[in-house]
């Protein structure tokens, strides 16, 4: 398993480049053209990450988190469920940005790989923020009548945040 | 955000005083950005390279063949939509782009494809059976290559940045498959009325 995850991203970088030349594309200045659009994605991440790593990083060292924790800990160590993922977890359908600088902020503090900092990395990328889609998609075309369209999403949020816990021993 | 933030930074502005904690959440506030910069220095190299190759995807034919390969998988998904020859090709680049993880091009098409749907769809002011189908799939979106994670798991110096692929695979299929199991039930109930 652990070769296979080796061997996936520059078996798609090659694929890729590969492709590229076969239908005789400039697949160089293509490559630095989107690589421009990596700067503005980064760019436009900064200032939420600031203010998401100061708001964590205050409420942390102010021991709220801690007294939080110890409070829910003990059933939640009965359930083998990191507290510290809690939030996380609920942030998640509601706002995009806002989960990513809280999931980077957890994988920093605990470490790329420990099971609090796997579980991190892998809730933040399983799913989207199922309020933001849904409300983008049913704006499109002004309709009223959702007809429960929630319910199979949180679900499915669900499903994928309890596999996390589940798989990442 | 503009509630839940300024309430943690105020809440735990109190708390601290309470708990005795100030010097620490004086130190806290400048360690934060110093972190981020820290990161995001690390973060942009990863970012540039993931968006370089997806802009090659996006130019050759690897994005047309992945449509021909999943179009019996979208009309097993999408049964009303299998004639409307716009809407499934706007639904193809959207899944597309969502499992190669480009963001900015699934999005567009996703939006595109709802409004050829409601050309066809009869009680203008409700989501279609496919509408549905659409936004459950694309509130869970699977995706091959989570290339920020990715970047984040390696501006963090983890060994090895891509071992995280595996698990995150299996966790947004278990959540993919139950979406889909949910509202594939949801509709035939609602069909029997």
């Amino acid at each position: 398993m652990l070769y296979f995850s080796a061997i996936i991203l520059p078996l798609i970088i090659t694929i890729v480049i590969f492709c590229g030349l076969l239908e005789n594309k400039k697949v160089y200045d293509l490559f630095c053209e989107g690589a421009k659009e990596g700067i503005k994605m980064t760019v436009k991440m900064f200032p939420t990450l600031i203010g998401i790593f100061l708001a964590i990083g205050m409420l942390r060292n102010s021991g709220l988190l801690d007294f939080i924790s110890n409070i829910m800990g003990n059933f939640l160590k009965y359930l083998n469920v990191p507290a510290e993922i809690i939030p996380l977890a609920l942030i998640k359908p509601i706002s995009g940005s806002a989960s990513m600088a809280l999931a980077t902020d957890l994988i920093a503090k605990f470490g790329t790989e420990t099971r609090i900092g796997l579980l991190a990395a892998t809730i933040m990328a399983a799913s989207e923020t199922t309020f933001y889609v849904i409300a983008i998609y049913m704006n499109q075309i002004k309709a009223k009548k959702s007809r429960n369209v929630i319910i199979p999403a949180i679900i499915a949020d669900i499903v994928s945040i309890i596999t996390a816990i589940c798989i990442i021993k | 955000m503009n509630y839940l933030w300024p309430v943690l930074i105020i809440i735990s502005f109190l708390f601290s005083i309470f708990f005795g904690n100030i010097q620490a959440l004086n130190n806290s506030v400048f360690e934060s950005v110093s972190d981020v910069v820290q990161l995001s220095l690390t973060l942009v190299g990863n970012m540039c390279l993931w968006c370089g190759i997806m802009k090659i995807i996006k130019e050759t034919k690897i994005m047309s063949f992945l449509m021909k390969m999943l179009r019996p998988i979208l009309n097993w998904l999408y049964p009303e939509v299998k004639d409307n020859k716009n809407a499934m090709e706007s639904i193809s680049i959207n899944t597309v782009s969502n499992l190669l993880g480009i963001g900015n091009a699934a999005t567009p098409a996703g939006l595109k494809a709802m409004e050829e749907l409601q050309n066809e769809n009869i009680k203008k002011d409700e989501l279609s059976n496919s509408m549905i189908m659409l936004i459950v799939l694309n509130t869970t979106s699977i995706q091959l290559i989570p290339t920020t994670v990715i970047a984040i798991r390696s501006a963090l110096g983890s060994p090895n940045p891509s071992n995280i692929i595996v698990p995150i695979w299996i966790s947004t299929m278990a959540g993919t498959l139950a979406g889909i199991i949910v509202t594939k039930i949801m509709l035939r109930k609602r069909k029997n009325h």
